[in-house]
């Protein structure tokens, strides 16, 4: 059961699951705000629409819901 | 359409169209503007809209110093979705020989009173950290600035209507005519003076004209806020936009107000309209790559091609046209028809009502003689 | 090289990887998902146990002459006949001999007030983020657009413990009874509908009803929906809201394949306009499972140059293609969906632009130079087919990248070292 970082705060999750799982399950609605500042979540689930894009490890613009997860990784919601 | 009579239709509604419609539209000119498909869609939505003084000769320098002044006027009036961003540019030097250009570049603005700095190595890294350590210094001109130049040809435009200008669009024009130009569809639009704005397809309308398209190939990233702050520019550029007749490519990266990066720049006489390059867009990219190092890692969104109308003296045409009486030229700006537009519109409305312009326009008028091209 | 170089992994790309490998060919099989399956069969052989699925999945794997590589092709040359693909942290050059475009389709949405809140995702869409771990225990959900597809997804809902508060199909009950007595003609089918019907008891289905607003403090709480009379909200954690398919022609069009209406145009082997370049699945038309799968199969065979056993497809196709028409005629969209937006409501997602910004516009064009819609990392994949159904606008061009890339990806071009 991998354990990573979902704003700081840590968190347990189940094997082979996303990103984007992670950061519900970590309870965030918001996963990034638009160019206006609007909240955003995930849409489309399959790696098209963008709106599910957090910042992994530092590295930014990283689609969570095409992103397994790895232990120990920093995730960020923007 | 019912038969009017303007005093001027302006051919084509790129930003340097558009300039001179609103211009002209502002003297009292009756105005009928004709585009053929989307206002600032040509080179005007390709290139990068970088708003520049260049020293490649006094005239160019007098023509992009004389526009950026206006330009600062305009840029208080410009609606936000122009994207005006005074983030001024730094010239790179990579190793001695570019510095001592940087040197001779500091002088010459230096002496026309044009505010630079220039910037050690040290300096440099302080002013972009993202640029590759071991780079010689730079220049630093703070009064440059970019713009989104789609929307400011879109405001030009809307403030030509608003002064009593025409717009027919969409409206391709076929043939001019003495007493005016002829559509597509046969109908004429009658008016005393015709104004030639069509960029690198000024040639399909006037054969002779000594202008030939210079394909660019340009990136956008996606938003990388505050990883460059100026645009830079590699002084190599200078060589490639010299360069008559080679393909050529240089380092040239834009901040954009929306954060994204615009990556350009690239140089090739084109023959074909001919869309995006695999090689030459490699290329321009590894070139860009070698003075920030993060690039590889940035995530590209789009890549496109746009056409530059160059002339053989690399100044652009603006006056009357030669042989042709009731024609005027406003075309012919190679990698700055951004910056000069609308010192282009001044110069043109000066002649056509025959004010006193701010700057000599001898060396811009199409009746000169070009050194053919080599 | 590769004899068959195939892009996608559904449906349509599995059948044609297998008839081609069993026909002698070399075949790679490109995918962008970890596991093959495409969107319907999401996850592959672990999470897909029913029977047509397994029988794809374990032919895939008994065949020794297909090779998948997973990443996601973000340009083509087609002189070279070069596919440049880039995964996780790598990029690739895989050459082809044939191609065979399987590349699927995704979901079409229309906006309305509120449907970029957190919380309201595509039908296809939530099932995915569940599928890859998206919890969905006790939360209330209402599934809402048009398709068979709202069922299905309903059913997997429900059946990983959310509550399914409605299920809003925009199409009218007159048209779905239509629908559902063609269906006669198709046992297999008619037996999911029924067992899908049994599963859903309990659930409201409404018909003629579409989602008009969603609401919220910062992400969804509940979503108004109207029949066209009456109104009325449901408080709900999640809206899986989709208006059937789209076809991803992306690749297609840069590689100069001709298009019919929004889908790449093929003859009655799968070939493209193009040289050596085949179509299979839902980029050739929404149609379907039955139908990707024959068409797949019959790329595959063309590719491998067995055309006999090709042909021998072609009434199967036929008779899929009969059930596609029926139920695109039974799912057509409503007027009423077209003028769900309000003068803010965002359009672009990814640049913020509202409607009453875009409908000034006469173009696709214009509308993305003037406002910068469809500029975005999407490149126009949400907001595209959206603008068509509301504007009618056409929004065909595309340039590299088709999808966003690494700039070192595009750096790769000239490194011949990596050809595959």
């Amino acid at each position: 059961m991998p354990e990573v970082f979902v704003n700081g705060a840590q968190l347990c999750v189940p094997d082979e699951v996303t990103v984007a799982a992670a950061v519900a399950l970590a309870g965030e609605t918001a996963f990034r705000h638009s160019v206006t500042g609007e909240p955003r979540g995930p849409l489309c689930g399959m790696g098209i629409c963008f709106e599910c894009r957090v910042t992994i490890d530092g590295v930014p613009h990283a689609r969570s819901c095409q992103t397994l997860v790895q232990s120990g990784m920093d995730i960020r919601t923007t | 359409m019912p038969s009017r009579s303007f005093d001027a239709v302006v051919v084509g509604a790129g930003i340097v169209g558009a300039a001179c419609a609103e211009e002209l539209a502002r003297c009292g000119l009756s105005v009928a503007i004709c585009e053929s498909a989307i206002v600032g869609g040509g080179a005007t939505a390709a290139g990068m809209g970088h708003l520049t003084v260049m020293d490649d000769s006094e005239e160019q320098f007098a023509l992009t110093r004389y526009s950026q002044l206006l330009w600062r006027n305009l840029s208080n009036e410009l609606p936000p979705d122009a994207e005006f961003l005074p983030c001024g540019t730094v010239w790179i030097a990579a190793d001695a020989e570019e510095m001592a250009e940087v040197h001779r570049k500091y002088e010459f603005y230096a002496a026309r009173g044009v505010c630079a700095e220039v910037l050690d190595s040290r300096q440099l890294v302080e002013a972009e950290p993202n640029l590759r350590a071991g780079l010689a210094g730079g220049l630093l001109v703070a009064g440059d600035s970019v713009c989104y130049p789609p929307c400011v040809a879109h405001y030009l435009i809307a403030k030509a209507v608003q002064h009593g200008a025409l717009l027919f669009q969409p409206a391709r024009v076929t043939e001019i005519i003495v007493s005016g130009v002829r559509l597509t569809d046969g109908s004429l639009i009658e008016s005393k003076i015709v104004v030639l704005a069509t960029g690198a397809a000024a040639r399909e309308l006037i054969p002779d004209l000594p202008i030939r398209p210079r394909q660019g190939h340009l990136l956008i990233t996606d938003r990388y806020p505050a990883l460059v702050r100026h645009q830079l520019i590699e002084l190599g550029y200078l060589k490639s936009a010299h360069a008559v007749d080679s393909d050529s490519v240089a380092f040239n990266i834009q901040p954009r107000a929306t954060g994204q990066l615009l990556i350009g720049s690239s140089r090739q006489f084109a023959s074909d309209d001919i869309g995006v390059e695999p090689s030459m867009l490699t290329q321009m990219l590894q070139r860009a790559a070698e003075y920030i190092p993060r690039l590889p890692q940035l995530s590209a969104i789009r890549a496109w091609t746009g056409h530059r109308a160059a002339t053989p003296d690399k100044l652009p045409l603006i006056g009357p046209c030669v042989n042709r009486p009731n024609v005027y030229l406003a075309t012919g700006h190679e990698g700055l028809g951004i910056s000069t537009s609308l010192a282009t519109a001044r110069l043109l409305a000066d002649q056509i009502l025959d004010r006193k312009p701010e700057i000599p326009i001898k060396p811009y008028l199409p009746q000169r003689s070009f050194v053919h091209y080599a | 090289m590769s004899d068959v170089v195939i892009v996608g992994a559904g449906p349509a790309g599995l059948a044609a990887a297998v008839r081609s490998a069993e026909n002698g060919c070399k075949v790679t099989l490109i995918d962008d998902n970890p596991r093959v399956g495409g969107q319907i069969w999401r996850g592959g052989a672990a999470a897909n146990k029913n029977s047509a699925a397994m029988r794809w999945f374990n032919s895939i794997r008994s065949q020794k002459n297909i090779s998948i590589l997973n990443g996601r092709v973000v340009s083509a040359d087609t002189e070279a006949r070069q596919l440049t693909v880039e995964s996780l942290d790598n990029a690739a050059t895989v050459s082809w001999r044939v191609l065979i475009l399987a590349t699927g389709a995704r979901e079409l949405f229309l906006p309305f007030p509120g449907w970029t809140l957190p919380g309201v995702a595509g039908v296809g869409g939530l099932q995915a983020l569940a599928k890859s771990g998206l919890p969905l225990t006790n939360k209330r959900i209402v599934v809402a657009g048009s398709g068979p597809l709202l069922l299905a997804a309903a059913d997997y809902f429900r059946k990983h413990g959310a509550k399914v508060r409605m299920i809003a199909e925009q199409a009218s009950r007159w048209r779905l009874a239509r629908f559902g007595v063609g269906l006669f003609r198709c046992p297999e089918k008619l037996l999911q509908a029924l067992q899908l019907r049994t599963s859903l008891h309990g659930i409201p289905y409404r018909t003629g009803s579409w989602i008009t607003r969603a609401e919220g403090n910062g992400s969804l709480q509940r979503v108004s929906l109207t029949d066209g009379r009456r109104t009325w909200t449901e408080e709900c954690d999640y809206a899986a809201v989709a208006y059937g398919l789209w076809p991803n022609t992306e690749l297609a069009t840069l590689l100069g394949c001709r298009m019919a209406a929004k889908a790449i145009a093929v003859d009655k082997h799968c070939r493209t306009s193009a040289p050596d370049i085949l179509c299979a699945g839902e980029a050739t038309g929404i149609g379907g499972l039955g139908l990707s799968l024959v068409e797949g199969e019959i790329a595959g065979l063309t590719a491998a140059g067995n055309l006999s056993a090709a042909n021998r497809l072609h009434s199967r196709r036929r008779a899929e293609e009969r059930f596609a028409d029926r139920l695109k005629r039974a799912f057509a969209l409503r007027p009423e969906l077209k003028t769900l937006s309000e003068a803010a409501t965002i359009v672009c997602r990814c640049e913020d632009v509202s409607f009453q910004r875009l409908h000034r516009s006469s173009s696709w064009r214009e509308a993305k130079l003037h406002t910068r819609c469809g500029m975005g990392p999407c490149q126009g994949r949400v907001c595209g087919p959206a603008l068509s159904v509301l504007f009618g606008w056409d929004f065909s061009s595309v340039r590299p990248p088709i999808f966003p890339a690494r700039i070192g990806t595009l750096l790769e071009n000239q490194n011949p070292g990596k050809r595959e």
